[in-house]
């Protein structure tokens, strides 16, 4: 028998668009690792009943449910489009980097 | 450079608060997102995987330095301290709150900048070659008629929900910095044998899922008709373009489902009942917007640029910058000094507000107030006396914005990708930057030579993959980042589209790929071959050998 997928619910927050999950004590939180587990179908159109709700109290903005693993005590995504929501961007952006020469580089 | 009339003026004004009062509804509840996406996205406001990101439209990627000064305030104030300039020649802000946007849609009214038409089944922000005006080897200054085709398709209602996003790029010279044979609509400007200026007419080349290549459906079009022809052409396009799916839905698909030659024809005759009509350009009316475009007279100088040449003579890094980042000017005596935003290890196309500023700063005091946009994600002073380049180069360096390093592999274009793209399937940008610090010898860059590596997160091809010489693609393969790389294509008056060199690459493995497939050039080189001569020479099969001996 094929082990249930541990799924959890994320969407971005309305006024800012940042990436939220729905925690274990019913809040949306920036933390993956709290998220409220669903072990089962029932379990997850639950949880997406609660952010719909969410939705509709003008919370969050484009629910979904996402597979997550256990990790230690926590909670890790699976692919890795959720890792990068989760943790942000890979690329320091907009930073100049530090490396970068005050005039152009030559190799010896 | 244009400058609003009463009616853009009013036009973006009420946009603006027409905007402000849907973001509050949308705030207190009274519109669901359902129904409010469709106008955020009208005024180029996305949501992407982090946040908020909004798009502004720089029309044919020009600014100017009070404009650009803006774009650092926006940056600046409700954003992250940069920006991203794109291969649409647009800037988007990626960390914009949705309360903040109807100010910022306000704050950039005042410079004549909206976000209008950025985004949606529209006729999108016009592109043109970004040295318009000041290219020796230009017919006529493109964004003459890139800013007339603005103001046609801008809130045109018949066009306001096509089957799909809809793209016109224009180019005034026959060598193509527009890339037009990959648009929805390409213009060329051109001479008949009568020496009258019109346009070839090219139509249905476009990149994404299915990348093609398009045919010219009309060799000459005369200048007045432009107008109608273009209206001839979107209502074909928009009766019989599919609107049953997504991926087939662009123009491409139906110039090439009904071929060229029938698709010409459909539009010639729906064009018999539009030409010499309303739609008709007036000299009169082209002659107005000439205007805004014709630049004050230019001081004659001569040639020699004493300061210029004795600082190229003493120092290397100044002569190496002059090759590869001034251009040379229709007007003796002055240059265009590309700005590179591609340093080592950065992300392609970003600046911060700090580097917007000092372009600006520069722009104003060294280059009659202009700067350009590149569809390569790099800016450009269009307007330099030569021997203030010397200053320029020193202040743009104190910036780290000299990278010499224009058309060489270190120049790349890349979308943003998984880090940032909803629709991404991999990263492209640290590919990127991985790639420049593996290449970062300049010496090795110059040696290396013209070649252009284009990197897509998804077979949407923001990234102009197809047409790199060396294109790269992100794919999900179980959930893990691959890349497969095309050789051989070309955005360019030649364009072609690149062969896929063999299987998908891991995303650790690409810059191991790309050094590999570079070294089999430098092997087979002849004397003064690019990358492209080469490959173009020799084909994929030396390639194909070299990548896969070592995978």
């Amino acid at each position: 028998m094929t082990p249930q997928k541990l799924k959890i619910v994320t969407a971005n927050r309305l006024g800012d668009g940042a990436v939220v999950y729905l925690d274990a004590d019913g809040d949306w939180s920036a933390r993956l690792g709290n998220g409220w587990v669903a072990l089962d179908q029932d379990d997850e159109t639950a949880l997406l009943a609660r952010a719909a709700q969410a939705e509709a109290d003008l919370l969050i903005v484009g629910a979904y449910s996402m597979e997550v693993a256990r990790l230690g005590d926590g909670l890790a995504p699976t692919s890795q489009r959720e890792r990068i929501r989760s943790a942000g961007p890979t690329v320091a952006a907009g930073e100049v980097p530090a490396a970068l020469p005050a005039t152009p580089r030559r190799s010896a | 450079m244009y400058r609003y009339d009463e009616f853009d003026h009013a036009l973006v004004s009420q946009r603006v608060e027409q905007f402000r009062g849907q973001v509050a509804r949308r705030l207190r509840g009274e519109l669901t997102e359902d129904e409010f996406k469709p106008l955020r996205l009208m005024n180029g406001l996305y949501l992407q995987l982090h946040a908020y990101m909004l798009r502004i439209a720089i029309p044919y990627g020009t600014l100017s330095s009070r404009q650009m000064r803006m774009l650092a305030h926006l940056a600046r104030t409700y954003d992250r301290d940069y920006g991203h300039f794109t291969t649409r020649q647009n800037l988007q802000l990626n960390w914009p709150k949705l309360a903040d946007v109807p100010d910022m849609l306000a704050d950039l009214a005042t410079v004549e900048m909206h976000a209008i038409q950025t985004s949606g089944n529209v006729i999108r922000n016009v592109t043109a070659d970004h040295l318009a005006g000041v290219a020796a080897d230009e017919i006529e200054d493109p964004r003459i008629y890139a800013e007339i085709i603005r103001q046609w398709s801008t809130l045109h209602p018949e066009f306001s929900f096509l089957p799909r996003k809809f793209k016109i790029a224009v180019t005034g010279a026959a060598r193509d910095r527009a890339a037009i044979k990959v648009h929805d609509i390409g213009l060329q400007i051109k001479r008949d044998e009568a020496g009258e200026v019109g346009f070839a007419v090219v139509v249905g080349g476009g990149q994404g899922r299915t990348p093609m290549i398009g045919p010219t459906i009309r060799e000459f079009l005369p200048k007045k008709d432009l107008l109608s022809y273009l209206e001839a052409t979107l209502r074909v396009y928009n009766l019989l373009g599919r609107r049953d799916n997504l991926y087939k839905a662009r123009i491409k698909i139906l110039v090439h489902s009904l071929g060229a030659a029938k698709f010409a024809a459909m539009v010639e005759e729906e064009w018999r009942h539009l030409r010499d009509g309303p739609l008709e350009l007036p000299a009169d009316e082209i002659a107005r917007i000439e205007a805004y475009f014709a630049p004050s007279p230019y001081a004659r100088l001569d040639e020699s640029a004493p300061e210029l040449e004795a600082l190229r003579a003493g120092n290397a890094d100044f002569a190496m910058w002059c090759e590869r980042n001034l251009d040379s000017h229709k007007q003796p005596g002055y240059g265009i000094v590309h700005v590179s935003l591609k340093p080592e290890g950065g992300a392609p196309g970003d600046a911060t507000s700090a580097q917007m500023d000092i372009v600006a700063d520069l722009a104003e005091r060294y280059s009659r107030d202009e700067i350009r946009v590149s569809h390569e994600q790099n800016l450009s002073l269009p307007d330099v006396r030569l021997d203030d380049v010397p200053a320029v180069w020193r202040a743009l360096a104190a910036a780290g914005l000299a990278t010499p390093n224009i058309g060489l592999i270190s120049d790349i274009i890349a979308c943003p990708g998984l880090d940032f793209c909803n629709l991404a399937n991999a990263r492209a940008i640290p590919v990127a930057q991985e790639l420049t610090e593996r290449f970062s010898d300049l010496r090795r860059q110059h040696d290396i030579g013209d070649i252009k590596i284009k990197i897509s997160g998804c077979i949407n091809a923001c990234g102009h993959h197809h047409v790199g010489h060396i294109g790269i693609l992100g794919v999900d393969k179980k959930g893990k980042e691959f890349y497969q790389i095309t050789l051989g294509g070309s955005a360019d008056e030649n364009a072609a589209l690149g062969d896929l060199v063999g299987p998908a690459v891991a995303y650790d493995d690409v810059t191991d790929a790309v050094e590999i497939l570079v070294e089999t050039y430098m092997a087979s080189r002849k004397d003064g071959e690019t990358f492209l001569g080469t490959y173009r020479r020799v084909g994929l099969t030396p390639f194909k050998e070299a990548l896969h001996g070592a995978h």
